[in-house]
């Protein structure tokens, strides 16, 4: 920035004021949420908010789905937008045809399925509201395949207990595969009739931006559980040995795996 | 002619309301400083079911003006310049940072969601059990309709006791030891309006209790209106503990901070 900022005694006033008023928590609070023990207690708010609204949300519950009319003019592309992966790149080129996605794990018949396969399983069409963490909210409509129905072509063993999404984006950068964008949900989400692979964003085939060729929705959670960019599906019995640990991209940097508030 | 004053000692503050007012205060000045880091990550409000990012209802932004580069609040339409506090903040190396609020009043003070959020969730249920707690006392103790709930006349006099109050005239004697009519009207309207609001607003951002409890978003008239609610209802909250701080100051501030730590509280009557 090399423009300068205005200052004038108004606010000159007013940040001397705002500083000797708040420098008393807001000097010593970096350093209070890096100890360990403040994080420590600090997590146990998520368990207790997730256990709670597993409690109080049915399970088969939807989130409200919307008219044609609601639909953002304007649907903000976030994280990713254009994924700097050869593979990926190749796959943009030509429009995806020669692109497939691998269903594996912890399955009874590892899956690997080709666009059109996709199309021709059953789909579901949802207009729902997408909620960032960071706080906007826009509303888009979504076709695709009820992960539901993949998971029952694959036929998932009873040991699995979490669906993982591996995807294409680079998003962490840090030069090998271990800042690749990933996530998991639990199979009360993995299972719900909203949570699809959509192929298709408001009627046309699934833009770049948002995720191309098959975005995970998860409609009941926060944006960052909905992966874009989904390369290779799989079904495990713990998210504890995968990458960070903690179950996702944004997770492994602190953000909750429960993204239900 | 001089008057003999009388000092009385009563108990004002119970156990429970004492405990629960400073466990309250923790809770919503880390609530306030944790919301205001969550805000910062989208320093915008809308009104509605989802964001029109052209067109907010408040936003806070940094924009250039010719050579200069200012921090802009908009609200509703209005653009107000607030370089150095809003928008383009004062940073803590004395230079200026793009962000919403100053890192003095965020939680943590630097950019980090989500420690802010970890802040924000933790504190938000130790505010609703405390709150819980508070409230089944008020009713089950009769605080509530004994000290909180204005009379009827209390009610038809509240004209002179707003005049009393601009004087900066307090009830003295036998009037002070219960609250006056301004007190009760201020302290119910937020332990019952204000901060359950807050807790509704929260909850009805979540798009995992929208699904469970769709009311949410209707009562408020969509997630984003929730959020600009939450904001504002945050801000009035603030207003009261400016408010409540002054009258505090103002009106004898030993007796009243002893009063709230021991529930003792210093009565002058008149002799007689």
């Amino acid at each position: 920035m090399s423009a300068k900022p205005k200052v004038d005694r108004r606010g000159f006033l007013a940040r001397g004021l705002a500083i000797a008023g708040a420098s008393l928590l807001g000097g010593c609070d970096s350093e209070l949420s890096e100890q360990p023990w403040v994080k420590r207690i600090l997590d146990s708010a998520e368990a207790l908010t997730r256990v709670t609204q597993r409690a109080l949300i049915s399970p088969t519950a939807l989130a409200r789905e919307y008219s044609e009319a609601d639909i953002s003019k304007e649907f903000k592309a976030n994280g990713s937008t254009d994924p700097d992966d050869e593979g990926y790149k190749a796959h943009a080129a030509n429009g995806f045809a020669d692109w497939k996605l691998k269903v594996g794990g912890l399955v009874g018949q590892p899956l690997e399925l080709s666009l059109p396969d996709l199309r021709a399983m059953p789909a579901r069409t949802q207009i729902t509201r997408h909620d960032c963490v960071e706080g906007w909210s826009c509303i888009g409509k979504w076709t695709g395949v009820p992960l539901k129905a993949l998971l029952d072509k694959a036929g998932i063993q009873p040991s699995a207990r979490y669906i993982v999404f591996y995807c294409a984006d680079d998003l962490g950068q840090t030069g090998d595969d271990s800042g690749k964008y990933y996530e998991s949900v639990g199979l009360q989400d993995a299972f719900h009739p909203q949570t699809i692979l959509a192929y298709e964003m408001n009627g046309a085939a699934l833009p770049i931006p948002h995720g191309a060729p098959l975005r995970l929705r998860v409609e009941r959670q926060l944006g960052y559980k909905m992966a874009k960019y989904v390369m290779r599906i799989e079904a495990v019995d713990g998210i504890a040995g995968i990458h960070g640990g903690r179950g996702g991209f944004w997770e492994d940097l602190g953000y909750e795996w429960y993204a239900g508030i | 002619m001089t008057t003999e004053v009388r000092r009385e000692v009563i108990y004002r503050h119970s156990g429970a309301v004492r405990v629960t007012h400073w466990v309250n205060v923790v809770c919503l000045l880390v609530l306030l400083m944790s919301g205001l880091q969550i805000f910062n990550a989208h320093p915008a409000l809308y009104f509605g079911a989802k964001s029109t990012f052209d067109d907010p209802v408040m936003a806070m932004r940094a924009m250039k003006q010719g050579e200069q580069i200012v921090g802009l609040t908009t609200v509703a339409g209005w653009n107000i310049d607030t370089t150095n506090l809003f928008g383009l903040a004062y940073a803590p190396d004395g230079d200026y940072e793009v962000r919403g609020f100053p890192w003095s009043v965020t939680l943590p003070g630097h950019r980090d969601l989500s420690t802010g959020r970890r802040w924000h969730f933790f504190f938000a249920w130790l505010f609703v059990i405390n709150g819980l707690i508070y409230l089944i006392y008020s009713f089950v103790s009769g605080h509530l309709t004994r000290d909180l709930a204005p009379s009827g006349s209390e009610l038809k006099h509240i004209g002179a006791s707003i005049w009393e109050h601009l004087r900066l005239r307090f009830p003295q004697g036998e009037e002070a030891k219960r609250y006056n009519v301004l007190q009760k009207l201020a302290y119910l309207f937020v332990a019952l309006v204000l901060l359950p609001l807050m807790l509704a607003t929260g909850l009805a951002m979540s798009p995992g209790m929208d699904a469970g409890y769709p009311f949410l978003l209707d009562f408020f008239g969509g997630r984003q209106s929730a959020r600009a609610i939450h904001f504002i209802a945050a801000s009035g909250i603030v207003l009261f503990v400016v408010v409540h701080l002054v009258m505090v100051l103002i009106s004898g501030v030993w007796n009243n901070l002893r009063s709230m730590v021991t529930g003792r509280y210093v009565i002058k009557l008149p002799e007689g």
